[in-house]
């Protein structure tokens, strides 16, 4: 099963490596991991994709809490959030394909970014379904590269993750 | 005041009441040791970085006090790993402090470079690498706070050597402010009602005693909850000392190498009361089998060792001599009468024993040793046959008396960690509890303890093998003695100790055992006894591998 977690981390070098090495020694699966900094310069946010049954995930979330750099860690649970990612996709196409290469990306909602003569290559964002659904369509006429940013998350709820002590919304 | 890098080190250690570092100078620690040299902090020399990082986390746990010990950069701080990784795996606060190559050379391999702090970053708490001197007092004040608050452990503090001698103000920090690091201390009053209530209505309790007891000083709560309600207690290796072993609610260790009395209790129990241990391999054996009736209380400040491995039905994350305090207050006595019939019965059906004839016998030497210092000595141990030998026939009646490798299992580690005991408490008696492998792996100490004047005794069970891989060989590999017959090499221990001005006592007969004991104790000065003891000797009752704690092997029967 996968579960999405949220990580506040102090925006300091030194700190992916420490939780890259936390799943490697603990024999943790991620299958995605996107990091960028927050409004709070000082504070980054990782959204993890991780594999696992609710007993590895619970231990999961105890090893991330006891890093020192982790400020807050949040499991978010189906439905009550929002993920993205972005997909590029190299797809091959012959004149004969070609038309239908491009039905295919229009239907599924991705975007013709470059299109050659053998190749066209194809924005995709959204969420995982959509993702999907597209590389399913497009796996016949042959897959060339597929480059993924990994998986953003955010809760729909009316509060703001945010780090203890201060304000939970803006006003 | 302004002052350079190092002074300020220095300032910052006074400032944190440390009095003494384990520790070996090197070219990237100079200006450090330059400022040691007339510092009122005493330094310890020992002949290896290991033997530093093993004395300083001797020195913590016989005293409670954060163990520092100090490397220069490269294979200095390479050197402490294995003593940074042993404090990590039984909580021990420890700082350790190393010198860097100049931060514009970081990252160039130059000449003893090493990312230390990438290396131990599994084996840490937490560590720093100090790019600013600006931020060395705040950086030292945070890992002596992270050291020895919440679950203990060791954290490294990396220094170039070019921060060292930079120059700023010093003021050093009144209070941490760590955003993400907030230890859990008081218990949830919930979870301390429930578990109340399941001790008083349960009908085979247990305690289930470990390290964690001893680092938040909880065994007077041990005790009176266990005397209140009368529920029997077995620790771990590193819980051996948090209850006394001499009172008759006291089961003596459980596990692979525990007795059958606590092995058959814990399994047979309902409820088991876990204080700061964390139900390890070594203890449940087969988990799948592990006391299938149970109900379990766990009592621990590491949320994550809360069902990390057991299944807990109640959990209380905190202090656990806060919550012990206050369970002691909520609880009532449960009827245990029948239960404790049945765990006596155990105890006098399946003593520990061993073959007590005209041989030298390691049990004995352990029950002489027991007998002579009262139980009041200081043991540490080396790992193996020794260690196990030393938690089953010394009788542990008092909290931090027994210093072991319990989680790594270091060999080499007893002997430097008896010198830092000994420097914490110079009144106790220490005996180290040795092997002839594992004394071999740090017997460079042996001009730490002599030069020091620590009278830091060795008791080493001379069997000419590495006993306990040896015992498995026998057991599980058809006696095929792969590699763990020392025989022929063996020194002689007596002409070594001497050879560094330390004193040295061969015994070979029974008869001798308690007089050389006797001797070693009124002896000022480092001894070592080479006990040449029965050489297949094997350590029973054992749990084989994968195997469930109630099926042990014993070797009498």
């Amino acid at each position: 099963m996968k579960h999405t977690i949220s990580v506040l981390v102090e925006n300091k070098f030194g700190v992916l490596a420490r939780i890259a090495g936390l799943f490697s020694a603990r024999g943790f699966n991620i299958s995605s991991l996107a990091v960028g900094e927050t409004e709070d310069p000082t504070v980054s946010r990782m959204t993890i994709v991780v594999k696992g049954d609710d007993k590895t995930l619970e231990q999961i979330k105890k090893q991330l809490n006891k890093l020192v750099d982790i400020i807050k860690v949040v499991d978010f649970k189906e439905g009550s959030f929002l993920d993205r990612e972005l997909m590029l996709i190299k797809v091959a196409v012959t004149p004969k394909t070609r038309k239908e290469v491009l039905e295919a990306v229009e239907s599924a909602g991705g975007r013709i970014e470059n299109a050659g003569s053998k190749s066209i290559s194809v924005e995709v964002m959204g969420d995982q379904t959509k993702m999907k659904a597209l590389l399913e369509l497009l796996r016949p006429f042959g897959i060339m590269e597929v480059v993924r940013t990994g998986r953003v998350a955010m809760s729909t709820d009316d509060k703001g993750l945010r780090v203890e002590g201060k304000p939970e919304v803006n006003e | 005041m302004k002052m350079t890098g190092a002074q300020i080190l220095i300032e910052s250690l006074k400032k944190e009441g440390v009095d003494v570092i384990f520790g070996y100078p090197g070219g990237q620690v100079l200006p450090i040791f330059d400022k040691l040299y007339d510092a009122p902090i005493k330094f310890i020399l020992t002949r290896h970085e290991q033997g530093a990082a093993h004395a300083a986390d001797g020195y913590a746990r016989a005293t409670g006090k954060t163990g520092v010990c100090l490397a220069t950069s490269g294979p200095g701080a390479t050197n402490l790993v294995t003593g940074i990784a042993t404090a990590y795996m039984d909580s021990v606060p420890m700082v350790a402090i190393t010198g860097q190559v100049k931060t514009h050379l970081i990252g160039n391999d130059a000449f003893q470079e090493a990312d230390i702090t990438g290396i131990t970053r599994p084996i840490t708490k937490h560590n720093y690498l100090v790019e600013d001197v600006n931020d060395l007092a705040r950086i030292i004040k945070e890992a002596f706070h992270i050291a020895s608050t919440g679950r203990p452990g060791p954290v490294l503090v990396d220094i170039p050597s070019d921060i060292q001698q930079k120059e700023t103000e010093f003021v050093y920090p009144d209070k941490v402010d760590i955003r993400g690091y907030n230890p859990t201390y008081e218990g949830h009053p919930g979870q301390i009602k429930r578990a109340a209530k399941a001790i008083t209505e349960s009908k085979r309790p247990i305690l289930y005693v470990g390290g964690g007891t001893i680092s938040s000083e909880a065994s007077e709560e041990v005790r009176e909850l266990a005397t209140k309600c009368e529920i029997p207690v077995t620790t771990t290796l590193l819980g051996l000392g948090a209850f006394p072993q001499d009172h008759p609610l006291s089961l003596g260790m459980l596990g692979m190498h525990g007795t059958a009395y606590a092995n058959h209790s814990i399994m047979e129990s309902d409820l088991i009361i876990a204080v700061g241990a964390r139900f390890d391999d070594r203890v449940t054996g087969k988990l799948d089998e592990f006391a299938p009736h149970a109900k379990v209380i766990h009592i621990d400040i590491d949320p994550a060792s809360v069902s990390k491995t057991v299944e807990v039905d109640i959990p209380i994350v905190g202090d656990a001599r806060a919550i012990l305090k206050q369970l002691n207050r909520a609880v009532k006595k449960p009827d245990t009468k029948d239960w404790l019939k049945k765990v006596e019965d155990w105890k006098k059906r399946h003593p520990l024993q061993y073959k007590d004839d005209d041989k030298v016998r390691p049990q004995y030497i352990l029950q002489e040793i027991c007998k002579a210092t009262r139980g009041e000595a200081i043991i540490t141990t080396e790992v193996g046959q020794n260690q196990m030998w030393a938690a089953q026939f010394y009788t542990f009646t008092m909290p931090r008396t027994m210093i072991s490798s319990g989680g790594l299992g270091t060999m080499g580690y007893g002997f430097p960690a008896a010198i830092g005991a000994q420097i914490g408490k110079p009144k106790s008696i220490v005996f180290d509890i040795a092997g002839d492998g594992s004394i071999q792996m740090n017997i460079q100490e042996l001009a730490t303890a002599v030069i020091n004047k620590l009278p830091v005794k060795v008791a080493i069970l001379n069997n000419c093998y590495l006993g306990m891989v040896r015992q498995w060989q026998e057991l599980f590999y058809k006696k095929r003695y792969s590699y763990t017959c020392l025989g022929g090499i063996t020194p002689d221990f007596v002409k070594l100790a001497e050879s560094y001005g330390a004193v040295g006592i061969r015994v070979t007969k029974k008869e001798e055992v308690r007089p050389a004991i006797d001797k070693a104790i009124s002896t000022d000065n480092c001894v070592f006894i080479d006990f040449h003891i029965e050489k297949e000797e094997n350590v029973f009752p054992m749990v084989p591998a994968g195997e469930a704690i109630n099926r042990m092997i014993d070797g009498l029967a």
